[in-house]
């Protein structure tokens, strides 16, 4: 009598199978597209809605998307140690796909410890400097925009999570003011081209909400990824105003300020934008 | 009986003229830049000896590092395909707006309505962080203010 594998065995395998593939499913998937209302949510819309059709197959296929070269960097730098402490993120945070959900929905926050609003970025460098006895990555370095980019994926798809109240609100008070504060030469604030004048067109470009949701996000005009900073420091340019330095408060209080506007929204990390 | 009376009157006219004259009428003393009487909405003296060059005006108007109005506004020059439209368009300004008029909009559109978007383009003052190589500086010199604006009386 030939043995023949029993249905019961034929499932077993395939299970078997998807679970060894699901570490790579987790970071590297095909996302089933959403329909264009998942990226609204009431007045406020992503910068999703403002592509075409093309940039946002781009960015739904983890395969063509650009931005999947610095999650993949991020993944890798996750589970290597660096500093005098021997440590990885790894070692103290498990599987990131678990420990890092929702994280990075919720930053900019209020760290007790500095006792002021901190980016991920800045988040992520507290870690190696306090737990790792490791130097703090460059502002807009390869390897700070790859983890940010790696830690914030890990909130894909839930909502934009910041708090505004308590602890936080004089920065996001602060964060408003920069936001609605003519500035530069040409004497113009975020709030004009993003609230005012948002859906216009500036030339051939359509002027989104500004919305912060998919950063780090790949950007076609920089061919790589960039931080919310990095898009800051181009608007204020861009005005004729001078860039605050990475980093700053105000750019800080500003990414809170900005975030709570888009409180709901998606994250679409890493996203691609014109 | 006649004299006094119209005196008076006389007299009332000439305060009401004082009290709208206070209301509207306003001299801008900016830094080193030119003086200006901002009157009822409108600029009504040009800015320099030298009246504006209409042909010099529509190159400013081109130019993405002085007027940069396609960037917002349609106006009726052939080859620029792609404007924008946060502003008006501007096809047929010269016949609703006056010089004067056109002169203010250019010189500080922010003095009309402070919320506008619109750039002042001769105005130093008051801006907040400014780059470094624009500090000190207006968009626009006096003369390239009244080029613009001899240019934009042209679109009628």
């Amino acid at each position: 009598m030939r043995l023949r594998p029993s249905p019961l065995v034929i499932v077993a395998t395939l299970a078997l199978g998807v679970l060894f593939l699901k570490p790579i499913l987790v970071t590297s998937q095909t996302t089933t597209p959403a329909p264009l209302s998942a990226y609204q949510v009431g007045k406020e819309k992503s910068g999703f809605i403002y592509l075409d059709a093309p940039l946002r197959a781009m960015q739904n296929d983890d395969f063509s998307n650009p931005g999947y070269l610095w999650v993949q960097k991020g993944q890798a730098l996750w589970s290597t140690a660096d500093g005098t402490n021997g440590k990885s993120c790894q070692t103290c945070h498990s599987a990131a796909e678990t420990s890092m959900r929702g994280v990075g929905a919720r930053y900019p926050a209020y760290d007790p410890k500095s006792g002021k609003v901190i980016d991920l970025e800045q988040r992520i460098n507290e870690m190696r400097v306090d737990m790792m006895g490791a130097k703090p990555y460059k502002w807009e370095s390869p390897q700070l925009l790859a983890l940010t980019t790696f830690v914030k994926l890990q909130s894909r798809g839930m909502p934009v999570d910041v708090t505004t109240t308590g602890p936080a609100h004089a920065a996001w008070v602060a964060g408003k003011t920069f936001y609605d504060t003519p500035r530069g030469q040409l004497g113009v604030s975020c709030q004009m081209c993003h609230v005012q004048h948002a859906g216009d067109q500036l030339r051939s470009d359509t002027l989104s909400q500004g919305q912060t949701n998919g950063f780090p996000t790949y950007r076609l005009k920089w061919q790589a990824v960039g931080s919310v900073q990095r898009r800051f420091r181009g608007c204020n340019a861009k005005v004729r105003a001078q860039p605050l330095p990475f980093g700053s408060q105000q750019y800080v209080d500003l990414e809170l300020y900005v975030a709570s506007r888009g409180q709901g929204l998606p994250i679409e990390t890493p996203s691609v934008r014109r | 009986m006649c004299e006094p009376r119209r005196s008076i009157a006389a007299a009332i006219f000439a305060l009401l003229c004082m009290g709208i004259a206070s209301a509207s009428t306003t001299v801008v003393h900016d830094t080193t830049l030119v003086p200006y009487t901002v009157v009822n909405g409108t600029i009504p003296r040009s800015l320099t000896a030298v009246p504006g060059n209409p042909a010099a005006g529509l190159a400013i108007v081109k130019n993405r590092k002085l007027g940069n109005c396609i960037a917002c506004h349609s106006m009726p020059i052939a080859k620029e395909a792609f404007p924008g439209n946060v502003g008006p368009n501007l096809k047929g300004v010269g016949g609703y707006l006056s010089v004067a008029q056109l002169r203010l909009r250019i010189v500080n559109a922010k003095l009309i309505n402070p919320d506008t978007i619109m750039p002042a383009y001769y105005r130093v003052a008051g801006l907040t962080d400014v780059a470094k190589k624009f500090v000190g500086k207006p968009i626009l010199t006096a003369q390239q203010v009244e080029d613009v604006v001899a240019y934009l009386s042209t679109l009628k």
